[in-house]
């Protein structure tokens, strides 16, 4: 029912355009992969490479290790959920699931009887004779995800399919997803420029910038632990310290910037590349400016209060702009606007990353 | 008509809708008021008209079902009036043109809004619309001359050896109104093609996408997506090569052979050449009634509602 997604070396041009650069990623099978980028990073021609819309310039895709290449996307075991879902409006809901069955000649018995059942597993019964124009949507999204499921697909390829939901069901909709995806263990491999989306969803995640595919994680490990700049700063947010690396030892260096020198975590490939000293915010500690170990004075500037959390903006000497994200537990006094005070944080938390992206 | 009051002031106003009035009145409706009367009265010398013998009846209508003749159609021989025969050959071969251009344009549409590159789009238009910059009946004219029997048509077949014998294209090979049905086939192909490209266009690629994706081969896409949503597109351009044809005086009368007749040369002739204006109104009259029917039972046949047309 799953099968693994290989791209063996994959680039694609448009024109003189890259838009894929040699990427190479393996998705196991009843995986949930992610690819996470910005818009333009190449991450929708990936999924329609591999659902057959478009060819690779270069290298080789494999789906359940056989090699795709010149097969079209209605002889190829994967199924797409477009970003406008491109249900069809003509047809009833059923009609709509069941299109699949139809071309292969199922007859209309199976075929509504396979439409009653998937409309059970996406939790929408009674709505086979539904329009489509009839239902909301996320219901739209669901009966998309059952016409999809309803070819029995060995991949499931979806690109940024809840995109158009408001915040309250497109949260919903993400834990329904994981859930479907668990159910029927079929390898879903998913688009998005959400990093909150990608982050909850997937078992591995793959950020991907102008083409070329930055790293390839657990979500964790790409929050945590990112390879360079821009995964760094592309999921969560950060505060970015320019300067120097000048003493190393164990994985740590000292890093020389015009606010002060701090010791931080260096990256194993890190040595010669330019680069920049990363803090999130959430790692930020806020206290009186007393020196110590990588503290940074600031006057307090903007503070947001965002309910659960409270986002301190503050301005170093120097000019530099740093955020310090609190928790906010009902108790903790905020600072004063103008408040002289330091930022500190802990060197295990502050990585000292390359600046540039993978592009070589 | 507020905003064309406070835009263009009380007499300009009144200006436009004066003269709206009276092309609507004047040149549309009293000429065919005064016919529908007409057609009610008898073909009568000058000076009984207004006389005693001048009174309404439905005689000219009932001309339709006069004069019978035997004719056979499918190894079954009755009989027929006349102007009837000439009726159904006319809706026959209407129809007839406007399944040829369907079957014609529906790729082409197709390939215009679907598969070209937007870069070439305005030059394919240019090129279909050229042959539009000639008038009508120079365009019929240019099919009498290729299918004439010293003609290039024959010249090019005769010359490379692909028939024997010279042929008599205009006289017809398959029915009598052969070059009558290539006429209106290319003077309105565009009336169809526009309509479909029109409706194609704003068909979602992504639609024809997820149907391949779940399996669908080329003709499926087309038959459960493609053709149902241009369907109001398509019954348009039906609509309007239909009536076009059935109601095209010059390409019939430029392109006929010795045993054609199209019901607009019935009517021409009662009009003009038996300066009967009462039968000729009231075969106008029937004839729009009949082709209007033919057109409801048609659309109706294949479940298309005057409003998806309309859109």
């Amino acid at each position: 029912m799953s099968a693994a997604v290989e791209l063996d070396d994959v680039s694609c041009d448009f024109g003189r355009f890259r838009a894929v650069d040699h990427v190479n990623v393996a998705v196991k099978p009843g995986e949930f992969f992610s690819f996470l980028g910005p818009s333009g990073c190449g991450k929708t021609t990936i999924l329609r490479m591999i659902s057959g819309f478009t060819n690779p310039s270069e290298g080789i895709i494999r789906i359940g290790g056989k090699d795709v290449r010149g097969r079209r996307p209605n002889q190829r075991p994967t199924a797409l959920i477009f970003q406008n879902l491109a249900l069809f409006p003509l047809m009833p809901v059923w009609e709509n699931i069941a299109f699949g069955l139809e071309v292969r000649g199922e007859d209309k018995a199976r075929r509504r009887a396979k439409a009653e059942e998937l409309l059970r597993l996406v939790d929408l019964p009674g709505a086979e004779d539904k329009m489509i124009g009839q239902l909301s949507g996320g219901q739209r999204q669901r009966v998309a995800i059952a016409r999809a499921l309803a070819v029995e697909p060995q991949v499931m390829l979806l690109d940024e399919p809840l995109s158009a939901l408001d915040l309250k069901l497109r949260q919903h909709m993400r834990a329904e997803l994981r859930a479907i995806q668990k159910r029927t263990g079929v390898t879903f491999i998913y688009i998005t420029h959400d990093q909150g989306e990608a982050l909850a969803m997937s078992d591995r995640v793959g950020v991907m910038s102008q083409g070329r595919l930055q790293q390839v994680a657990d979500p964790r490990e790409i929050y945590n632990s990112p390879v360079n700049g821009f995964v760094a700063s592309f999921v969560g947010e950060m505060n970015i310290l320019k300067g120097e690396v000048e003493q190393v030892a164990d994985g740590f260096a000292s890093f020389a910037t015009p606010h002060g020198t701090f010791r931080a975590r260096l990256a194993g490939d890190a040595r010669g590349a330019p680069v920049k000293l990363y803090i999130r915010p959430e790692h930020m500690v806020l206290g009186a400016d007393d020196g110590g170990e990588n503290a940074v004075p600031v006057t307090i500037g903007d503070i947001a209060f965002e309910g659960n959390f409270i986002t301190v903006s503050a301005t170093t000497d120097t000019g530099a702009q740093l955020t310090a994200e609190l928790r906010n537990d009902g108790v903790a006094r905020l600072p004063e606007g103008g408040a002289r005070m330091a930022m500190r944080f802990d060197s295990q938390r502050a990585m000292i990353l390359p600046d540039e992206t993978a592009r070589g | 008509m507020e905003n064309l009051f406070r835009r263009y002031g009380a007499t300009l106003t009144g200006a436009f809708v004066v003269l709206t009035a009276f092309w609507l009145l004047a040149l549309v409706i009293l000429p065919n008021i005064t016919l529908f009367e007409a057609s009610f009265r008898p073909y009568l010398p000058v000076v009984d008209i207004g006389g005693p013998r001048d009174v309404y009846s439905l005689n000219n209508y009932r001309l339709f079902t006069a004069n019978p003749v035997d004719v056979s159609f499918l190894g079954f021989g009755f009989s027929m009036p006349i102007h009837m025969i000439t009726f159904f050959n006319t809706v026959i071969f209407s129809a007839i043109v406007t399944l040829i251009t369907f079957l014609m344009t529906y790729p082409l549409a197709y390939y215009l809004a679907k598969t070209v590159l937007p870069q070439t789009l305005p030059t394919l238009i240019l090129l279909l619309f050229i042959p539009l910059w000639v008038s009508e009946a120079l365009r019929a004219f240019a099919w009498y001359i290729i299918l004439a029997f010293d003609g290039p048509l024959n010249a090019v077949l005769a010359g490379s050896g692909l028939v024997e014998k010279k042929v008599r294209w205009l006289n017809g090979v398959v029915t009598a109104y052969d070059a009558i049905v290539i006429g209106l086939v290319y003077t309105y192909v565009l009336f169809m093609l526009f309509p479909i490209y029109g409706s194609i266009q704003s068909l979602d690629r992504n639609q024809i996408e997820a149907s391949e994706d779940l399996g669908a081969r080329w003709w499926q896409t087309h038959w459960r997506v493609v053709l149902p949503h241009a369907k109001p597109g398509i019954a348009s351009g039906c609509v309007m090569v239909f009536m076009l044809s059935a109601g095209s005086l010059l390409v019939p009368s430029v392109l006929p052979s010795t045993r054609s007749n199209w019901f607009t040369q019935t009517i021409q002739s009662y009009m003009l050449e038996s300066q009967n204006w009462n039968a000729g109104a009231a075969y106008s009259f029937l004839y729009i009634l009949l082709c209007t029917v033919v057109v409801t039972l048609t659309m109706w046949a294949f479940k298309v509602k005057l409003s998806e047309i309309a859109k």
